[in-house]
């Protein structure tokens, strides 16, 4: 499904990717950890086609496709979705119309008319339910005055909307309590199938105590330097990162 | 004196009734004594008047087919009072006056009115040196009094259309409209300015005039939608009395000329306004927008919004005044103006103006210029919204959130309509490419 092969990136001229591989099938999960500064969050962005995020070299597939040759948002309509770490606050726009314009725009690359806004509302509403999140915020600015929790819903919210194949979350557990986060996962976990794939990228083992992954990745100065199952999470959570580190070094 | 400055006294009506002979001289001598302002004169310093050098015959009286001129009338429920060229349009117009208010055409006003009227008229404008102010006293023929009874509630707007049509040349138009809210009144009254599709030529040269008595609310909304050829200088100045409070509401389209006077003079205790607005000049457009807000005596409050978004090789002057005196202690006044270029040609003039005599007051004010926000774009994006379309969204909702203030439910649901629809389609609104 997605397949990132020795990508080199730079951000303001920085190198912060630096040759990493990453292979990601339909049905996995995936988790990414690793210190402060290691490039996970720019792998997140770089993905998503962050203006500012410049790839200097390497090569990315995602189902069958070129992916840097696309426009960020033919890589949401194609099924990639980011969930990000700080979302942003546009007043004005409504969460609501946003939504809609994102889920019709889906749509119309499948062929479709755009939903009818009464079967929307009434999907939108379960969604809200389902991530814990009071209807009323449909109608607020998008993320405007949010607080930290419900920004990371409101992205689980769109997400869930939005159905995508593959779901990456930038650190979606960062500032939430245990119930927040219990939300979170039940979210992902109701969204896990044989077609639809996850990388999720976290500094903590918490999150993968909700989400179980398939493979967990460290990423260290740009690469992934050590791959395993969920037990080198454990082993990550009990030594830190400085084994790791000194022994790539 | 040059011909611009002689024709419009041409335009004068000889047949205005008497009561207004003296308002016609007096405005005449201002007129006739006052010379053009420059871009030397510091309210005209961005704003130039050579739009105004051709000659405006007086406005036709003859029927212009609105439907046919592509004028849309909108119904906001209330009452409607269309004016074609200056002219009343009782067949636009409607006649079940609501409870609570009388409506009085200057024309058709008998001695008691007239009286009324002249007690009131130029109340809140002041005679001082206000050049097309003068003019409009020395064209008068025509105008509005809405005359609000003290502790009248009237739900529905009261709503006064003046309407541009084409006519074979150049005209203009000099526009009045007094407000009266008596005491403890509770009223909305939309001031609509539109023109014709198509290559007119006209000047507008309006005054309004909202006098707020004790405890009255008054919603005020004034629009000016005329755009192409039809220039406009207007100015709208409100008086509030004691615990009175102004809600108002701009909106601009541009045109080859438009600059709008604002004042608003807190005159008693307690009292309070809002004066929000949008401006949206593209093409080679103008609009100029001069606002004064006058703290007198203590314990007021003032709010102020605009937004403009600025395209193509368009040009916007926002000139947003707060003068505290020194005996208004306790005053709170804000004042935001933000501005969203959407074209590396498109220029903006702000100024923030504060004059604070008092001490112990509460003052606000800040101005920005800038384009749309890269990274609300990506986010919007990065959600599958093609560029174009967070375009639209991003530059809808700087405004949207100006709109969004709008009491009357009827005319912010219009505007929203109007304004999503005008954005849909014009790219020097969102920096889009056409």
């Amino acid at each position: 499904m997605l397949d990132i092969e020795n990508l080199h990136a730079s951000v303001n001229g920085t190198d912060i990717l630096k040759g990493l591989n990453l292979s990601v099938k339909p049905g996995e999960v995936h988790a990414i950890m690793g210190p402060n500064g290691s490039g996970k969050s720019t792998l997140g962005h770089v993905l998503a086609g962050r203006p500012g995020y410049t790839v200097t070299a390497g090569k990315v597939t995602f189902l069958g496709q070129d992916l840097l040759e696309l426009e960020t948002e033919e890589r949401a309509r194609l099924g990639l979705f980011l969930a990000f770490q700080y979302p942003v606050e546009i007043p004005g726009v409504s969460n609501m119309e946003f939504l809609k314009a994102a889920v019709d725009a889906q749509r119309e690359r499948r062929g479709e008319k755009p939903i009818d806004a009464v079967s929307f509302m009434k999907t939108a509403r379960e969604t809200c339910k389902a991530v814990d999140l009071d209807p009323v915020f449909l109608k607020r600015g998008v993320n405007e005055g949010f607080s930290g929790g419900e920004k990371k819903r409101n992205e689980l919210l769109q997400m869930m909307m939005l159905q995508p194949r593959l779901g990456i979350l930038d650190e979606t557990d960062s500032g939430l309590d245990i119930d927040a986060l219990q939300v979170v996962a039940r979210g992902v976990n109701s969204m896990r199938s044989p077609d639809r794939a996850f990388v999720m990228v976290t500094h903590y083992q918490r999150l993968l105590d909700f989400i179980e992954p398939d493979f967990v990745h460290v990423l260290a100065g740009g690469r992934i330097v050590r791959s395993g199952d969920k037990s080198l999470a454990l082993e990550l959570e009990a030594r830190g990162y400085a084994w790791l580190e000194e022994e790539v070094a | 004196m040059p011909d611009f400055m002689a024709r419009p006294l041409d335009s004068a009506k000889a047949s205005a009734p008497p009561w207004m002979q003296d308002y016609l001289r007096a405005g005449r001598g201002r007129w006739q004594t006052s010379s053009m302002p420059t871009r030397k004169t510091e309210q005209w310093k961005y704003t130039g008047l050579q739009a105004l050098q051709s000659t405006y015959a007086p406005a036709d009286d003859g029927v212009v087919q609105l439907a046919e001129a592509g004028v849309e009338l909108p119904r906001f429920g209330g009452f409607r009072l269309v004016f074609v060229n200056g002219h009343f349009a009782a067949e636009h117009s409607d006649k079940d006056l609501p409870e609570g208010v009388r409506i009085v055409r200057f024309a058709e006003a008998d001695n008691t009115q007239a009286e009324r009227i002249r007690q009131y008229l130029g109340r809140a404008v002041g005679r001082d040196q206000v050049l097309f102010t003068a003019l409009n006293d020395a064209s008068l023929a025509e105008g509005v009094f809405l005359d609000i009874q003290a502790g009248a509630h009237i739900e529905q707007p009261l709503h006064v259309v003046w309407v541009s049509g084409n006519q074979g040349e150049a005209f203009s138009v000099n526009q009045r409209l007094l407000v009266l809210c008596g005491e403890n009144s509770r009223a909305s009254v939309i001031e609509n300015f539109c023109g014709a599709r198509g290559e007119q030529q006209s000047f507008t040269n309006g005054v309004t005039e909202l006098l707020l008595e004790a405890g009255a609310t008054l919603n005020h909304y004034r629009l000016h939608l005329e755009e192409g050829r039809a220039l406009h200088i207007g100015r709208a100045h409100a008086r509030l009395a004691t615990q009175a409070t102004l809600n108002s509401f701009h909106l601009a389209l541009g045109s080859a000329l438009k600059r709008v006077d604002l004042v608003v003079d807190h005159c008693g205790r307690g009292a309070h306004s809002e004066v929000n607005g949008v401006y949206l000049p593209r093409g080679k457009e103008h609009v100029d927008y001069h606002t004064c807000i006058e703290h007198r005596v203590p314990d007021c409050t003032s709010n102020e919004i605009f937004r403009g978004i600025i395209g193509d090789e368009a040009t916007a002057v926002f000139n947003g005044r707060i003068h505290i005196h020194r005996d208004a202690q306790k005053t709170r006044a804000q004042l935001s103006n933000r501005n969203l270029l959407t074209s590396v040609n498109a220029e903006v003039n702000t100024k923030p103006e504060l004059e604070i005599y008092a001490d112990d007051v509460q003052c606000a004010h800040g101005a920005t210029v800038a384009q749309l926000d890269e990274m609300s774009l990506h986010y919007l994006r990065s959600r599958g919204v093609s560029r174009a379309d967070a375009q639209v969204m991003l530059s809808f909702g700087f405004i949207n959130e100006v709109i969004d203030t709008v009491r009357c439910d009827a005319l912010r649901d219009y505007l929203q309509a109007f304004l999503t629809r005008r954005f849909a389609r014009d790219p020097a609104l969102t920096g889009g490419v056409s």
